[in-house]
């Protein structure tokens, strides 16, 4: 994004912010977007969640060979890994591509066939309408999305080590619950929360100023998926360098 | 009443509109004519918002819209109705969902109340029955109709039509503008349509602007086109072998 962009994703920002004009239609459209983005992409995040922590176990196992440090480590460090840095990274870039590029498509899609247009006809402030309760489905669901995606790292990463005999589960479930510090989550949260803000917000930005038809549709999608993606990389370094 | 006064509107170094004015009266149907990127669809966009003029100014009963806040438009914009080229219906929603949609958003009616006012309005295009039927199971006739009640389903003072028969058949053209024309003298709205079919111009042209190269050429009735020498318009009007043989007998 130039700098006439991000000026103009603010400004849209602003318009999607304002006064909704009926506020049960919206609640109504909230409750969709949390259905699919929360319910829609739960099975996708629970598959990917899973494999990354048994793989991450097995990876850790192999990494640490010394006698000198115990094997309660591999727990300790999938936990936190999974935490701070898989769950929400991992997941928000998985649902930047998923949720995204179908959002971005969406709003396009309506652009170059005049729907938009329409509302704003209508007297509607088609951004509030089409924007806010997609950004809103994000941040709260995105968020709970990435709690179930540490719970199923954590317990990949046991089923891994287990089935494998990388590490016992005596052993990982003792790493797992030794020196837990519960800040790991509230930094986990806030990175969700900021993700979950940018894969709803940048897609529709893109989708929104769509000019053309079904190739500009597609190449905005492409690029709300690239952008979205460097954004939430470039936040979750910020975001870590802030809070810990 | 819509008043056009001197609007200009340019888009990079290309001058679309070169200082268009004009009077549309309500309860007649207004025609903005011309051939493609004569700048029509832009006025049009102009008029109702869409498009931001740089110089002129456009007066809904008086109401000057162009210098309106977003808050104090969205008020005009709800006397509005619009049927789009392409229709623009929300392929997400039922027939029934897409002209209750205006109704949820800007009324407290009672289910009831408004589906019947959804009844209504498809009667009023011929179309009943079709309330569950999805835009993508219509024909472009029938899409157009949809758009039809959708746009005159909070009562509107003012219609706007953009080329309402593109795409369609030669007879389903005629029903859709014998509907706009109804519909135009029955609730006495201004209605603009923007065409370039000249069925719609011979048939339901009450009052038409002709625009060529972004100026108001030409504005007359339906009766006076057929008589004008101007060679711009003429070219325009009587352009297929038809049109010019049947040139005496208008």
């Amino acid at each position: 994004m130039n700098f006439t962009n991000f000026g103009k994703y603010i400004l849209l920002l602003k318009a999607a912010f304002r006064r909704p004009e009926k506020t049960k239609i919206y609640l109504k459209s909230i409750f969709q977007q949390m259905e699919f983005i929360g319910v829609g992409s739960l099975g996708l995040i629970s598959i990917i969640s899973t494999f990354i922590g048994a793989v991450m176990t097995l990876q850790i196992a192999f990494q640490l060979v010394s006698d000198f440090i115990p094997k309660t480590i591999i727990g300790s460090v999938n936990r936190d890994s999974s935490i701070l840095e898989l769950s929400p990274t991992i997941s928000a870039i998985v649902l930047a591509g998923k949720i995204g590029s179908a959002i971005s498509s969406e709003i396009g899609t309506m652009r170059v066939t005049e729907q938009i247009d329409a509302l704003e006809i209508m007297g509607i402030n088609a951004p509030g309408y089409l924007i806010l309760p997609k950004i809103i489905a994000g941040i709260t669901m995105v968020p709970v999305l990435v709690v179930i995606s540490m719970v199923l790292s954590i317990t990949g990463g046991y089923l891994g080590g287990t089935l494998s005999g990388a590490v016992s589960a005596a052993e990982y479930v003792q790493g797992i619950t030794t020196d837990f510090n519960p800040y790991t989550i509230t930094v986990a949260l806030v990175k969700a929360f900021v993700f979950g803000f940018i894969i709803t917000s940048v897609p529709a930005y893109e989708g929104f100023y769509v000019k053309g038809g079904a190739l500009e549709v597609a190449q905005a999608s492409t690029r709300a998926v690239v952008v979205s993606c460097i954004s939430i990389l470039a936040c979750d370094y910020i975001v870590t360098q802030l809070l810990l | 009443m819509i008043e056009i006064k001197d609007i200009h509107k340019s888009f990079g170094d290309n001058e679309v509109l070169k200082g268009i004015s004009g009077k549309f009266e309500e309860g007649v149907t207004n025609l903005i004519i011309g051939g493609s990127g004569s700048g029509k669809t832009t006025l049009l966009k102009c008029m109702i918002g869409l498009h931001q003029p740089e110089k002129g100014s456009v007066l809904y009963d008086g109401r000057e819209f162009t210098q309106l806040n977003f808050e104090e438009r969205i008020e005009i914009r709800k006397e509005i109705g619009m049927l789009f080229q392409g229709s623009a219906l929300f392929d997400s929603m039922t027939v029934e969902e897409n002209i209750m949609f205006p109704l949820n958003m800007f009324t407290d009616q009672a289910r009831s109340e408004k589906l019947d006012r959804v009844n209504f309005c498809l009667e009023r295009v011929n179309l009943p029955d079709k309330n569950k039927l999805f835009p993508a199971e219509l024909s472009g006739g029938m899409k157009k109709r949809v758009g039809i009640a959708r746009a005159i389903a909070m009562n509107p003072k003012y219609l706007f039509c953009d080329e309402p028969n593109s795409g369609l058949d030669p007879k389903t053209s005629i029903v859709i503008d014998e509907l706009i024309k109804e519909i135009t003298e029955e609730y006495k709205t201004t209605t603009i349509v923007v065409t370039h079919d000249m069925n719609s111009v011979m048939g339901i042209g009450d009052y038409i602007i002709f625009l060529h190269e972004g100026k108001k050429f030409w504005e007359g009735s339906n009766k006076e086109i057929a008589k004008t020498d101007i060679e711009e318009l003429n070219d325009f009007v009587f352009a297929s072998r038809f049109m010019k043989a049947a040139k005496g007998k208008f």
